[in-house]
């Protein structure tokens, strides 16, 4: 038999000014296994957490319910009393008399108090079945890939294999670096960019803990954390970058010139090339597509013309099988593409040209090459697919105002008589130093007007480009001829970034950037565990930014691979062995594929999230939750649904726990009423919640029961909402067998922040309710055995 | 001599009242000035199209009185570049409503034959028995 002490908080008044504690002490020592009870001022204070300690050894106590606040606020304290006495933290629970009961309800006292008993005798039905859970732990080894050869991977690998780390740093062009190789300066410094980051290329090529993968692929990932097991394609170089000493003698025999990518087209290259000038492996490899003399063998002039014999026309792709226990995703940007607004006439006139253009124009012209004439007027139109809802692009790309003034700075250092204009919408200097850096801009004449031009003209005998924009500050339209219109365009993800999100199964913000798993406390976390993002592939942001969030997100991966090995959440989708009889029907119901069958089916803990949306598929009834079993569920169930009396009606809440029940606490706390009636029970997702126990609700007096799951957009289980749609569908269907309004069954989905959507729909389900009437007891009665219950 | 516009409450039922006629949200609008360049008749007008928007932000009654709104050929140019997705063509239709439901400068159509008006006012009076 269980011993429970059950101890209800005052809260200093917080609770005891509404809700008649006394009253609910009362009630809950008449309740079954209560031994002891108590009511106190300050359960959380050192005092209030000693009475359980020293109940816990006097009456020999092994459950303990607190009637008192929030389990997301207190739930911790009192789980640590628990371990403090030597009893698994499984076994307290917390009925939440004040978010629930004295905090919405203050208005009518009495209610409050009724309400507080049955929550209180919910948690300790709930208690009395708990079983205690051992938390498992797995091994964590210290290795880990890097996807993306950017200053942000550069940065991360760099970090971890000083730290001792082995790295995998895998990228998908012949050389890393990144955009910031292409660079001329850096802002607001005006660094010479490819000075300050070749330096940390070379380090990432010589250091010892670093594997490094150019011109490489990620084909695969399986696995979680402490276990991925990853696919790496890499490419044929045709050329052994161990043997090549890039002298460039092949590439003066080679006969095929094509674009360079690496200056955006502007220049030409050779099939074999070196790919940058600071390229890292520094070493030549030949583009398969471009070159004659791969299949069949026609050419070789640049074999022939190798002294050291480094090429291989029979190289042919690799493919590795890594295991590594963390993964960095840092795959980064593309610029936006200027097609997509036509009216700018990019790849039609021949002087409009994107920012980066100009990047590699000026790296080129330092160099002595002179790509193409910059001239003496020069405009910079901002924003250019950014901040424009025409192109679905809502957000600012935060570098685009600055890059634009330090291009318009060195253009006008160069040729101080050149007229450089810059035409913004608004002008973000937001970073340190940027503000200065702007007034530097000013100072050296650069003119600012605030206007978005419409579109832009060429003269067909000049090419001058005709700009006309509004001076949206003196309401005039502008009209000017320029030689040079340079469009500051804006960020997207990169194709790379979209094919590894989908890869990873990395949830991506309205954006497009991959989601961080909390926009404040877990920046650099993604919401898979053991998977960490870094620079702009998680969204737009300068080099500095990318720097520190690589290496946040390097520190992060070690702390929890310094540990060796990590705690795993007891809540589990568990098997029962001996009914399950391997039909695999749960398998495509997990959202993260945990389930495989092998005879039975077997869930791998790691994976698993512990949503429950395989429960209800299971037509055994073999699948459960540790720590929301349907034992546990179905007794608060019951106790909810207790001693209702005639006339009086009674809805149950399933809230989630990340969003709906946090957002009713957020309701509670700023004490906006809704239908007392209303009793919350809470479930990791309720997709847990099975159409049986919907049911069965209904058969023991609910008069409605509600739903609440996070919005997919941040619900940390993905596709539940589908499982609750499903799951909802059958329960209304056995009401409406019986010959009960389904509508009396609701769901919906939340953010934490949704107040009046949560009392609003639960005041009109209420009301509904109320037309709808009592239920008879036959058609209750005739629901009885309707849907088996499952545990 | 600068006038001293007041930031009233009847300028902000006026900001409301436009919002509801033109089924638009004002105050999305970060005064880029992309609708005045990309306006063909914006040469013809007292107000750019980008201040029309601002007048209307700022509760200025005034606006009605523009011409703008009347030379405005609801082309849409404005429309398919704004970067904050608001219909400016309804705006000025809005704005327009109000002179219109006050029932001056009634033109009789039967009338209006190689009379010279605003080719939009002759739009409107016909829109009248179109629905």
């Amino acid at each position: 038999m269980p011993r429970i002490g059950v101890y209800v908080c005052h809260c200093g008044g917080n609770i005891s000014d509404v809700v008649d504690v006394e009253e609910v002490a009362r009630f809950a020592s008449r309740l079954p296994d209560v031994v002891v009870v108590r009511s106190i001022t300050h359960m959380c204070s050192e005092s209030g957490q000693r009475a359980i300690l020293d109940d816990i050894r006097q009456h020999r106590l092994d459950r303990v319910v607190v009637a008192a606040c929030s389990p997301q606020f207190q739930g911790r304290t009192f789980e640590k009393v628990l371990q403090k006495a030597g009893l698994n933290p499984a076994l307290v629970e917390m009925a939440n008399i004040r978010e629930q009961s004295a905090w919405p309800h203050y208005r009518s006292p009495a209610e409050a108090t009724e309400k507080a008993k049955v929550l209180t005798a919910m948690a300790v039905e709930r208690v009395r079945r708990v079983r205690p859970v051992e938390r498992e732990t797995i091994p964590v080894g210290k290795e880990v890939l890097v996807i993306g050869g950017g200053i942000a991977g550069i940065q991360a690998a760099l970090d971890l294999a000083n730290a001792g780390f082995r790295v995998y740093l895998v990228e998908e062009k012949p050389t890393i670096g990144g955009h910031m190789a292409q660079l001329s300066r850096t802002f607001p410094t005006e660094d010479c960019a490819s000075c300050i980051l070749a330096p940390k290329m070379a380090d990432v090529a010589d250091h010892p803990n670093i594997h490094l993968l150019t011109y490489a692929e990620v084909l695969e990932v399986k696995g979680s954390l402490g276990d991925f097991r990853v696919r790496v394609k890499v490419k044929p170089r045709y050329v052994d970058p161990e043997k090549c000493t890039a002298c460039g003698e092949c590439e003066k025999v080679c006969p095929v010139s094509v674009p360079n990518e690496f200056d955006l087209g502007l220049t030409q290259r050779k099939a074999i090339y070196l790919p940058s000038p600071t390229a890292v492996p520094h070493a030549h490899l030949i583009d398969e597509n471009a070159c004659l003399g791969l299949v069949p063998l026609t050419c070789g002039l640049c074999a022939r013309a190798c002294e050291a014999g480094a090429i291989n026309y029979d190289d042919s792709p690799k493919y590795l099988n890594l295991k590594v226990d963390t993964i960095i995703v840092a795959t980064g940007f593309e610029t936006f593409d200027p097609r997509l607004k036509p009216q700018y006439g990019y790849g039609r006139f021949e002087n409009v040209i994107t920012a980066l253009e100009l990047e590699r124009i000026i790296v080129r012209m330092a160099e002595g090459e002179v790509l193409r004439p910059i001239g003496k007027r020069v405009a910079f139109i901002q924003c250019v697919g950014s901040r424009d809802a025409q192109v679905g692009n809502l957000y600012c790309s935060r570098i685009c105002c600055m890059y634009a003034t330090k291009l318009a700075s060195l253009l006008k250092r160069a040729d101080p008589s050149r007229e450089v204009y810059v035409f913004y919408t608004d002008l973000r200097s937001y970073g340190k130093g940027f503000e200065e850096y702007y007034r530097t801009a000013q100072e050296l004449g650069v003119k600012f007007i605030r206007g978005r031009p419409g579109e832009l003209q060429e003269d067909p005998k000049t090419k001058e480009i005709i700009l006309r924009v509004e001076d949206t500050l003196t309401r005039r339209i502008l009209e000017k001829r320029f030689d040079l219109v340079v469009l500051s365009v804006g960020l997207v993800p990169s194709k790379g970034t979209l094919r590894i999100a989908e890869l990873l199964k990395l949830p991506r913000s309205a954006d497009g950037f991959i989601k961080e798993a909390h926009p404040k406390f877990r920046p650099v976390d993604t919401p898979v565990e053991g998977i960490f993002v870094a620079g702009t592939a998680q969204g737009p942001k300068d080099i500095p930014d990318t720097v520190a969030q690589a290496s946040a997100a390097a520190s992060r991966a070690m702390a929890i691979m310094n540990r060796g090995e990590i705690e795993l959440s007891p809540i589990k989708a568990v098997v029962d062995e001996e009914r399950c009889d391997g039909c695999g029907e749960c398998v495509p119901h997990c959202p993260v594929e945990a389930i495989s069958v092998d005879g039975v089916a077997r869930v791998n803990p790691a994976t698993c999230k512990g949503c429950g949306a395989c429960i209800a598929s299971c037509p055994r009834e073999a699948l459960d939750l540790k720590l929301f079993s349907n034992a546990e569920i179905m007794a608060e169930i019951e106790a909810a649904l207790a001693g209702k009396k005639p006339g009086e009606r009674r809805i149950l809440v399933f809230a989630d726990d990340m969003c709906t029940y946090t957002l009713a606490d957020g309701v509670g706390t700023a004490k906006l009423p809704y239908p007392v009636e209303a009793y919350i029970i809470r479930v990791p997702s309720s997709s847990r919640v099975t159409p049986a126990m919907l049911v069965r609700a209904f058969a023991l007096g609910a008069d409605a029961v509600f739903l609440g799951e996070c919005e997919e957009a941040v619900s940390p289980y993905p596709g539940t909402l589908a499982a609750i749609r499903e799951n909802v569908r059958r329960a209304r269907e056995a009401l409406e067998a019986a010959g009960i309004e389904p509508e009396r069954i609701q769901y919906s989905a939340f953010v934490t922040v949704m107040f009046k959507k949560f009392t609003g729909l639960l005041r009109s389900l209420a009301e509904a309710v109320k037309r709808y009437g009592e239920i008879p007891e036959e058609k209750r009665k005739a629901l009885e055995g309707a849907v088996e219950v499952p545990g | 001599m600068s006038e001293i516009t007041r930031l009233d409450e009847e300028g902000e039922a006026f900001l409301t009242k436009v919002e509801i006629l033109s089924g638009q949200k004002l105050t999305l609008c970060e005064q880029c000035g992309i609708c005045s360049t990309s306006c063909p008749m914006v040469e013809e007008m007292d107000i750019t199209p980008a201040a029309i928007i601002r007048a209307v932000q700022i509760g200025d009654r005034s606006v009605t009185e523009s011409k703008a709104i009347w030379v405005c050929a609801s082309c849409f140019s404005c429309t398919v570049r704004c970067p904050r997705g608001i219909d400016l063509a309804k705006v000025t239709e809005a704005l327009r409503q109000f002179t219109l439901r006050r029932d001056v400068n009634y033109i009789d159509l039967r009338e209006a034959q190689g009379e010279e008006y605003p080719t939009i006012a002759l739009v409107s009076a016909a829109r009248k028995f179109t629905g």
